[in-house]
Order: C-alpha cells, then structure tokens, then sequence
C-alpha cells in the first residue's frame, strides 16, 4: 500500500553521506539502499516521514519534516493552534490513534 | 530482579481486548525498569521496550526458550511506535533508565536491541557516545526475535519492514467505530427533531416516520467510513483516504437505497441531501484512519486535510439548506 504520490519531504544529500547504511538499517519502509558505497532512495514514496534516518544519521546527510500522518492530530493542531496532539497520551482520552 | 513469565494468561488476554476496544489501554501499564525473562546472565542481550502492557506482553510472550533481559522504559503507558514518534521513547530516557536500572552492572557486554519502530526517537549515536552502549535496531515484528538473535542480532530486510495486513487493520476499527458511534446520539436527536418539528410543534410520528431512514443512513455511513474503509483499504481504488472514504460511502449508500426501495418513495430534496451528506460523513470518517496506519506521512495528510476540509465545509452547507429547503416546503413557506 502507498499513501499519495510525490508529496514526501525526504531528502538526502549525498555529498555527507558516508554510506553506514544506518538509514537502511531503521527505516520501515525500506526507503533506502546502499549503491556503490551511498545511500540511494529506492522509493521515496513509500516513506511515512516518521523521522527515524534522520534521527540516526550521523553525517546530516537526510532531512525530513517528521511529524504524525494523523487526521485527528493535525485537526486538533488547527482547531487550538498548537503543535498537532493525536492526544493518544493522558487518562481518558478518546484519541483514536495508535 | 522481576522475573516474567512468557506465557499470556487468560486474564490478561480479556485485557488485552479491552486495551483495543476502549479506554481502558490508557492505565494499562508496567513498572519501567529491568526484567528478566528465562535465566538470563551478565551475557545475555538487553531488549528495550515500552511501558505499555500491551507492547511489553507481545514482546515477552514471544521469549519463550530464550534467556534475556527487558528493559522497559518509562513512555507514559504509550506504545513504542506512537511514544517514539513523540519522543518518550528517545535517546534521553534511555540513557536515563539504563543508569537508573544499572544495566551496566548486570550484563558484562555494551549491546542493546531496540525494537525497530523506535527508531524515530532514539538515536543510537546519542546513546553509544553517553552511555558506550551500542544500540541494534532488532525486527519490527516481536515474533522474529528468536530468529533475529540467533542470527547474531541480524535482521533479514523482511524483518524490518512494516506492513499492513487485514488482521492488524481490522482490530484497529473498534476503536475508529467507537468515537464514530460516541456522535451518533447527537445525529439521532437532530435527525427526529427535525422530522418531527411541525408548525404545530413536535410531532412524534412524524419524527419517526420521517427519521429512520436517516437514523439507517447514519449507521451506514459510519460503519463505511470506520469499518469498510479501513477493511478493505487496498482494494478502494486511489490512495488518498478522503476518496477512499468517499467512495466506500457513495457505494454504501447507494446499495442501502436500492435495498430499502428509498429511493422510490423520498423527497428529491432530502434524496440530494442523503447523497451528498452520507458519503461526504463516510469520507470524512475514513481519514481519521490516517491516524492508524503504518505508510500515511504528515505532509500527506495535510495535503487530504487542506483540499479536504473546505470541501467538508462547502458540502455540509449545502446539505443544511437542502433541509431547509425542504423543510420550508413541506410546510407551505414556499
Ligand atoms: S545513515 Fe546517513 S550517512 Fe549513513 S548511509 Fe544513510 S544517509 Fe548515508
Ligand atoms: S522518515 Fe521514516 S519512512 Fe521515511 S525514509 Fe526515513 S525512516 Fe524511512
């Protein structure tokens, strides 16, 4: 399954990257690949921009808006003007996500 | 040292139930700090996870015949997706709990399994060069653990990745069915106050006579938008789930019209209305479960929300003077 066509924020820079393959290593989607000793993106839209590459790239060769896919939380984020809140945390929410 | 056993008991399996159909997985938690599952030693690997009783019992009941440690660290009760996308399950908790549970004084080696999925908010650098603790992201799925281990902490690229499958969205819809349903009441009462309101006042055989059908649609729509759509989330052409939504909605209403002979004997006005109410509720129900999945990013849903919302909007107010329209005609105003 794909979520919606050329629209992820991901990107690498290959000129910093030193091909540890870390982002290979932690990414869910199987984003990346190693190709000659970098890191290539083998298929940028199956990233979900959870932020995981970029958290673990050591070399700042990855960028990413990281954030939450979720209708409530961005809805919620909107309605208050605050950071979006899929509101999962805290007694007795009725958060409907994760 | 706590001791767990790998087994689930029955007791904890009706919990685990509930954790998916209400709000009782928001006190479902467990002590943070170091466990032992089988007869573990200064050897054995280090597997972290989260407080969640839910994400700690599908680990451990997968540990069977291994001699490991859990380390759980303290996410607020929130699983090790969500809590690692939040932070909670980040590099600075578990530099913190792995001093707090003196980790480096039960096992004799630096190693650490971190379940993949938290790997958005750990960064293994942070923790190696803090701690001298070499962090390994394991398998997505707990299952694959036994194997990952003896494979000498290899994860084969199957095991890390994520997918989807009609199991895991199908026990998600209770909880996309459950606040759905919390507004029904709210949609039943205006739904009877309308039909029933008369210039004589309410009428109750109006209310109902005039009601049900839209009291069946509202049903429809949210069992189309919270219960088909997710079920049946890759074979609903498109990929944005607005659309997805929608078209379950439109099907859906269609077939119950057609089912119900509705379409016969309704008001063009309110027939309008239910074609675009409906499906427009189904639509917008069916995005929320862009919250519950494993591939929707951000600036995706933002996308859906940005077009999306306006078109909500311009709709609803249609829908609202579709029956006012109506409303002024069957009483004679117009
Ligand atoms: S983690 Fe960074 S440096 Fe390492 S391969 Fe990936 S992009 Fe390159
Ligand atoms: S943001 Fe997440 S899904 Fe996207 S490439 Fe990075 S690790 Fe993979």
């Amino acid at each position: 399954m794909k979520y919606l066509a050329n629209i992820v924020s991901l990107e690498l820079f290959p000129e910093k990257c030193v091909g540890c393959g870390l982002c290979v290593e932690v990414c869910p989607h199987a984003v990346f690949q190693i190709k000659d000793k970098k890191a290539v993106i083998r298929d940028r839209d199956q990233c979900m921009e959870c932020g995981a590459c970029v958290q673990n790239c050591a070399f700042g060769a990855l960028k990413v808006d990281k954030g939450v896919g979720c209708a409530a939380a961005l809805i919620n984020g909107m309605i208050t003007g605050g950071e979006p809140s899929c509101d999962c945390s805290g007694q007795g929410s009725t958060g409907n996500c994760c | 040292m706590p001791v767990v056993s790998t087994r689930i008991s029955r007791a904890e399996y009706w919990e685990h139930v509930r954790c998916r159909i209400s709000g009782f997985r928001h006190s479902y938690t467990v002590k943070p700090g170091l466990y032992a599952a089988g007869r573990p030693d200064e050897r054995s690997e280090v597997l972290v996870t989260a407080n969640y009783k839910l994400s700690f019992d599908s680990l451990r009941k997968e540990l069977g015949g291994l001699d490991v440690w859990i380390l759980v660290l303290d996410t607020k009760g929130i699983n090790v997706w969500c809590a690692a996308g939040k932070g909670t399950f980040g590099s600075d908790e578990l530099i913190n709990r792995l001093g707090a549970a003196q980790v480096g004084s039960v096992v004799a080696h630096k190693r650490l399994i971190l379940p993949q999925l938290g790997g958005p908010g750990v960064s293994s650098q942070k923790v190696r060069q803090t701690t001298g603790f070499s962090v390994s992201f394991g398998p997505v799925r707990a299952g694959d653990i036994h194997e990952y281990i003896k494979a000498g902490c290899k994860a084969t690229p199957e095991m890390r990745r994520v997918h989807f499958p009609l199991v895991d969205r199908l026990v998600l819809t209770p909880m996309e069915l459950n606040p759905a349903f919390k507004m029904y009441p709210w949609f039943a009462l205006l739904t009877l106050l309308f039909f029933g309101l008369q210039p004589q006042g309410i009428i109750f055989r109006d209310a109902l006579a005039g009601g049900l059908p839209f009291l069946l649609l509202g049903v429809i729509a949210i069992i189309s938008g919270a219960f088909l759509t997710p079920a049946l989330l890759p074979f609903i052409p498109f990929r944005a789930f607005a659309v997805k939504g929608w078209i379950a909605g439109i099907i859906s209403v269609s077939l119950a019209m057609q089912m119900t002979a509705l379409h016969g004997h309704m008001d063009a006005l309110l027939l309008a209305f239910s074609y675009i109410f409906f499906p427009l509720a189904s639509s917008y129900i069916g995005l929320q479960f862009t919250g519950s999945t494993t591939f929707t990013g951000m600036t995706g849903v933002k996308k859906e929300l940005g077009i999306g919302i306006p078109l909500y909007l311009f709709f609803s107010a249609v829908s609202v003077i579709l029956l006012i329209v109506y409303k002024l005609g069957q009483w004679g105003v117009l």
